[in-house]
């Protein structure tokens, strides 16, 4: 009898062995990454799937015993789209985790859909604070607009501007930026005399500069979308605002990396605040915009490409610590309070608010072997999204 | 407030050579086409294209952009436009929204949607002030340019219009085309050329206005309907008109946007309803022309 029981357990644990091991080899480790491909934010979704494959080049597509996955959709930065995408990739592909998000609309359009089905939600992109209180299933790699506005303002007021006019596109990420700025100017010393918002598909940036210039403050602080960003600084400096003694500062979007050699000479001089350039001075830095200018025929990476570049790495780790087993519950806790240096600097995913806590620097477009950088001069560490904090 | 003033009225001049051509092709030819705005940014996308890959300068690019235009504008025609003449005006609006979309996509494909910069030559750079404090005059050298170039463009057209034969010609084909035809007059030549004229006029608005209204694939529909609020407050029957409604509505936007900019987006739109209860056809309209 004894002999028998035996051979019976023997025999299961030989079919359970290799039984497991089939699930093993069937099993593949799906990431649904939903980009705007094309339309206005097709560069976000470029240099997001450019990083992307990067980090996946770089670390190999077998973690913990699972092969890798990147399915890559195109919502055309419309949030129903998004939304659809969403569910097909949840309950068809059944994907282990979503992630990329252009812009906020589209990131909460996701979350309830990441609640429901218990997928970790990696935001890469959209940086309005509150996206992170959507779903507790939302993880966040990019920036929040306040944390890199505050950060602005407080180094304003230390180095002579007192009287600013903010000027940001009207809807959530622009109304994001100038309410954190406004309040620590405020805190800070500092004054407001004007808060302007012009419409996202807005012409002639020609009468709201005017205004600034007859109002004559320290600064101007402008929040709007990078491709609109140019035509902002363009016509600032053809308006002779520089010369009228009026400062251009604001958040790394205007001077972003993708578009700031086009920009030309007159860029030269201006102040953002954000949390990476590809000037950063780090060897890991290096590194990774050596490697991703090899990868994409010369594209400079941007900080969009930095928000999906760490993205990847917080899947691949979660992945690793649950070694391939454990469903999104066991990924998110896994994703929570990852601290590790990415090519932005040191950060962590605040394992309270799952977002990001990074250092935030002062930069200045400088000329660097014959192309223009945001060169980074001061730097304010561990910053923590201020619009959380209440 | 000259300077808002001076603002505004390049800004408008600029939204009449866009505008213009759908004028042209709207009023005299009677033809409703919405894709208007396409040509402008292919305009645009020449000069931008010329510039940052060709190095070459931004004056050649001018009239490349016209050409360009008028050449596309013509192939279109011969092939596509003429057999909708004599269509229903909703097919009219139905085709050409969807060339726009076409144009959209195609733009989007091969150049790519990031917002295209053109750097300016250094001497339209610059900014002349005038006068001190309130009424100072600050202006735009670019801007300068613009007003100068419109207003060149506007008394040429006016000219061609009422007092060359071809003009003539072009009044008689849209009137009767069949009287026209009977007289001697190559209509299809004279609509052709009309609508290459047009389509040319719309390329170079784009090429001159991508400096200060940016160029990216959404361009036409993105203003669309500043073309059609130009066309329909300033009738369609003549020059002046839509100029002088390009430079009411450009005053008016910038300085909204000056002096209340919580409103300012909106000022334009009030406007034009105003002027439309008040004068249904458009506050010029030829007596006796069709509208």
């Amino acid at each position: 009898m004894q002999k028998r029981q035996f051979l019976n357990a023997t025999a299961l644990a030989v079919l359970a062995l290799a039984g497991g091991q089939v699930m093993a080899q069937s099993n593949t480790f799906k990431i649904g990454l939903i980009l705007p491909m094309t339309g206005q934010q097709a560069t976000t979704g470029r240099q997001i799937e450019a990083a992307a494959k990067l980090y996946m080049a770089q670390n190999g597509d077998m973690i913990g015993g699972k092969k890798v996955e990147l399915i890559i959709k195109d919502d055309t930065s419309i949030p129903d789209v998004t939304k659809r995408l969403a569910q097909e990739l949840v309950v068809n592909d059944k994907v282990n985790v979503l992630a990329g998000m252009g812009i906020t609309p589209s990131a909460l359009a996701t979350a309830a859909i990441a609640t429901q089905s218990k997928t970790p939600l990696v935001v890469m992109a959209a940086a309005t604070s509150s996206i992170t209180e959507a779903s507790p299933y939302v993880v966040r790699t990019s920036f929040t607009l306040p944390q890199a506005s505050v950060a602005l303002a407080d180094w304003a007021p230390k180095n002579g501007i007192k009287k600013v006019v903010t000027l940001v596109s009207d809807y959530g990420p622009g109304i994001d930026a100038e309410k954190f700025f406004k309040e620590r100017m405020l805190f800070n010393g500092g004054q407001i005399t004007e808060s302007l918002r012009v419409p996202l598909r807005n012409p002639d940036f020609a009468p709201f500069l005017q205004k600034v210039r007859d109002l004559k403050p320290d600064a101007l602080f402008v929040f709007v979308p990078s491709g609109a960003g140019a035509a902002v600084m363009k016509q600032f400096l053809e308006r002779g605002m520089d010369k009228a003694g009026i400062k251009l500062i604001g958040t790394g979007d205007v001077t972003d990396d993708d578009q700031l050699n086009d920009m030309g000479d007159g860029a030269l001089g201006v102040v953002t605040s954000h949390h990476y350039s590809a000037a950063h001075p780090s060897p890991l830095n290096k590194k990774f915009v050596d490697a991703f200018q090899k990868a994409n025929k010369g594209l400079r990476p941007n900080f969009m490409a930095v928000g999906g570049y760490d993205g990847m790495r917080v899947i691949y780790e979660a992945l690793k610590v649950t070694k391939g087993n454990g469903g999104g519950d066991a990924l998110l806790a896994a994703m929570k309070g990852q601290i590790f240096e990415s090519p932005r600097g040191p950060m962590f995913i605040d394992a309270q608010t799952r977002d990001v806590v990074q250092n935030i620097y002062l930069r200045k477009v400088e000329r660097k072997d014959g192309q223009l950088y945001n060169i980074e001069f001061d730097v304010i560490k561990d910053v923590k999204d201020p619009g959380k904090a209440r | 407030m000259l300077t808002i003033l001076f603002d505004g009225i390049a800004y408008g001049m600029l939204l009449f050579i866009l505008a213009v051509g759908l004028a042209v092709t709207m009023g005299l030819m009677n033809f409703i086409n919405l894709a208007h705005g396409a040509f402008a940014m292919v305009g645009g996308y020449i000069t931008v294209l010329l510039m940052q890959r060709l190095d070459v300068p931004f004056l050649l690019c001018l009239p490349a952009a016209f050409l360009g235009a008028a050449l596309l504008g013509a192939v279109l025609e011969r092939t596509l436009y003429r057999p909708l003449y004599h269509k229903p005006h909703l097919d009219q609006v139905l085709f050409s929204i969807g060339l726009t979309f076409m144009a959209v996509a195609a733009v989007d494909y091969f150049v790519g949607s990031t917002q295209q910069i053109l750097q300016l030559p250094e001497w339209l750079k610059g900014r002349t002030e005038l006068g001190e404090g309130a009424w100072m005059l600050g202006m735009g050298h670019y801007r300068l340019f613009i007003i100068a170039v419109c207003a060149a463009l506007t008394v040429a057209l006016q000219y061609i219009l009422t007092k060359t034969r071809f003009g003539s010609r072009l009044r008689a084909s849209v009137d009767d085309q069949r009287v026209a035809a009977g007289l001697g007059i190559n209509v299809n030549v004279v609509f052709l050329s009309t609508f290459a004229v047009g389509s040319g006029l719309a390329g170079l608005g784009g090429a001159l206005g991508a400096d200060v209204l940016g160029m990216d694939p959404t361009f036409p529909l993105k203003f669309m309907i500043y073309f059609l609020i130009v066309v329909a407050v300033g009738g369609t029957s003549s020059i002046t008109g839509p100029l002088l409604a390009a430079l009411l509505l450009g005053i008016a936007d910038v300085a909204g946007k000056y002096y209340i900019p919580k409103l300012g987006a909106f000022i334009v739109y009030s406007l034009m309803i105003v002027i439309l209860v008040w004068r249904p056809q458009g506050l010029f309209v030829r007596k006796g022309g069709k509208s």
